[in-house]
């Protein structure tokens, strides 16, 4: 069921499959040339595998309004502290890993639980386009055109009883190709986690690509969540691990920084950070002499997430 | 041993060009000269590299009078009022490219977070410790102020201290950087306070501070 404002998700954002299978020979090139293999290359910022000839595709139009970012910038500008504390670090050294083979762990409360291929995992749901704003707490903003599966789909296969309040949601821990892993900058492995209502919500994306490729190793590959009400910090990358839990699950950063970053996380101009304001934000891609621009309720999403926290403190509950 | 003369006509100039070099690096960066960019966040990039900059040439600054008495010379003082000037040069830039690169001279929001943000307050103190710092590092300056003048420019203490609060406050998780600065910091103070309290020559009790 779609709803019907501008800032929803249209039935062009999503392609239909026959639609995707026939750019599945193309992407599956792509996706080598995109995915990248920057490792021993020298790669700098500047040389991205996304630089011509290739610089993304989109499955159907873009009808949502807003301008997306380039592919090179997408894929260079990343807050990924397992690989690297700088924006670049995720490109020059994400080349190393390797994203299959990738199971995933389902637990808790379900009914179906178990070690679960990719495979298993993507196979029987339809990709679809969304194109969501992406905002991160430090202030910064992108538009992105994911390729994934509406997280609900996938949870609704594990049957999740009435205990599963929370999903609980965990990064794979891999020190030997994910080198900031080393460091204890944070506590990995990455942890995060939604309210179930939260994670059956049909903006929640379960991503497996963006721009017609394959998720790049430095964007979160092969599986990461998309939860684009949220501050960034909540779509968790590399996916290795997905649990349904009765009570509030720990989350990495409101460990590392219980006055600074909250479970919620939900984008709201009217809740500073402690340091810094978030009521504007820098746009990727927009240039030098670009203003900044205001950060909306819910990242834009107000219409379709409010109802969601009625009654809540959103102040307090940050 | 340095002439006056080779000091002032060959090193100087040298140390000049050397102070420029990462000004000439960020413009070259901003125009893609040679293949060269800024990352898909030029502001905060440019912002970022003048800023840290700046607080590299206030440790500079800081380290001629230590360095001076570690090697019992009197030249290095001479590039002390260039490496302050350039600091002073740099952090002004910095906030320049704050107000109009990330702000467009938004002038209430600009208040609101110098003035709401702590570790804005405490980055605009230290270029406002500067500012006469700049204006009276002339000769002159020094001439019309006499003793008040070695007074008035331990202020750049001040600035230093601050500089490196603002860039530990600013840092979201890995303090690691800030820490080393600090580190420095704590050194070159530490030396003059060792200095004042243990040195016993002539020279040295003429050359406080």
């Amino acid at each position: 069921m779609l709803i019907k404002r501008s800032t929803a998700i249209k039935p062009s954002e999503i392609t239909s499959e026959a639609n995707f299978l026939n750019r599945r020979s193309f992407l599956h090139t792509a996706s080598l040339a995109g995915s990248g293999l920057l490792l021993g290359s020298g790669c700098t910022q500047a040389d991205t595998p996304a630089d011509p000839p290739f610089e993304g595709r989109l499955m159907g139009e873009n009808t949502t309004g807003l301008e997306l970012n380039s592919l090179s910038d997408i894929m260079s500008y990343n807050n990924f502290y397992e690989f690297g504390l700088s924006k670049g670090d995720p490109a020059k050294y994400a080349g190393a890993f390797k994203p299959r083979p990738w199971t995933v762990e389902i637990a808790g409360e379900a009914e179906v639980t178990g070690t679960f291929d990719y495979g298993d995992i993507v196979g029987p749901h339809p990709i679809q386009e969304r194109i969501y704003r992406f905002r991160c707490v430090e202030a910064w903003s992108m538009v992105i055109p994911w390729n994934g599966i509406p997280l609900r789909d996938l949870l609704r296969r594990f049957k999740p009883t009435s205990r599963a309040r929370y999903v609980a949601f965990e990064t794979v821990y891999r020190p030997s190709e994910m080198p900031g892993q080393r460091s204890r900058v944070l506590d990995f492995p990455y942890l995060e986690a939604l309210t179930i209502e939260e994670a059956m919500h049909p903006l929640t994306l379960l991503v497996t690509g963006l721009y017609g490729i394959d998720l790049p190793n430095q964007n979160g590959a092969p599986l990461r969540l998309i939860v684009p009400w949220k501050y960034g910090f909540k779509s968790i990358k590399s996916i290795v691990r997905i649990s349904f839990t009765a009570t509030m699950p720990p989350t990495t950063w409101s460990l590392a920084g219980p006055s600074e970053y909250g479970f919620y996380a939900n984008v709201n101009p009217e809740v500073d950070h402690p340091r810094w304001s978030q009521a504007r934000e820098r746009v990727i891609g927009s240039g030098l002499f670009s203003k900044k621009q205001p950060t909306l309720m819910f990242n834009g999403y107000a219409e379709q997430v409010a109802g969601l926290y009625q009654g809540l403190d959103l102040t307090r509950n940050f | 041993m340095l002439s006056l003369h080779t000091i002032h006509r060959v090193w100087i100039p040298v140390g000049f060009i050397i102070c420029l070099l990462p000004m000439v690096w960020i413009l070259l960066q901003i125009f893609a000269v040679g293949g060269l960019g800024l990352s898909p966040n030029p502001i905060e990039e440019i912002q970022d590299w003048l800023g840290i900059w700046g607080l590299r040439l206030i440790m500079m600054t800081l380290t001629v009078t230590p360095f001076r008495w570690l090697i019992r010379q009197h030249w290095p003082v001479r590039f002390r009022r260039m490496l302050g000037r350039f600091a002073f040069t740099y952090c002004l830039a910095h906030f320049l490219t704050y107000v109009v690169l990330d702000q467009s001279f938004d002038w209430s929001a600009i208040i609101e977070d110098i003035t709401e943000r702590p570790y804005m307050t405490i980055g605009f103190a230290a270029l406002v410790l500067m500012v006469p710092l700049a204006i009276t590092s002339s000769h002159s300056w020094r001439r019309k102020l006499g003793r008040r003048w070695q007074i008035l420019h331990r202020l750049i203490y001040v600035a230093g201290i601050a500089g490196c609060w603002h860039f530990y406050w600013q840092v979201k998780k890995d303090v690691t950087e800030p820490l080393i600065y600090i580190a420095i910091l704590t050194v070159l103070l530490g030396a003059r306070v060792v200095h004042q309290l243990y040195a016993r020559t002539p020279t040295a009790s003429k050359e406080r501070g």
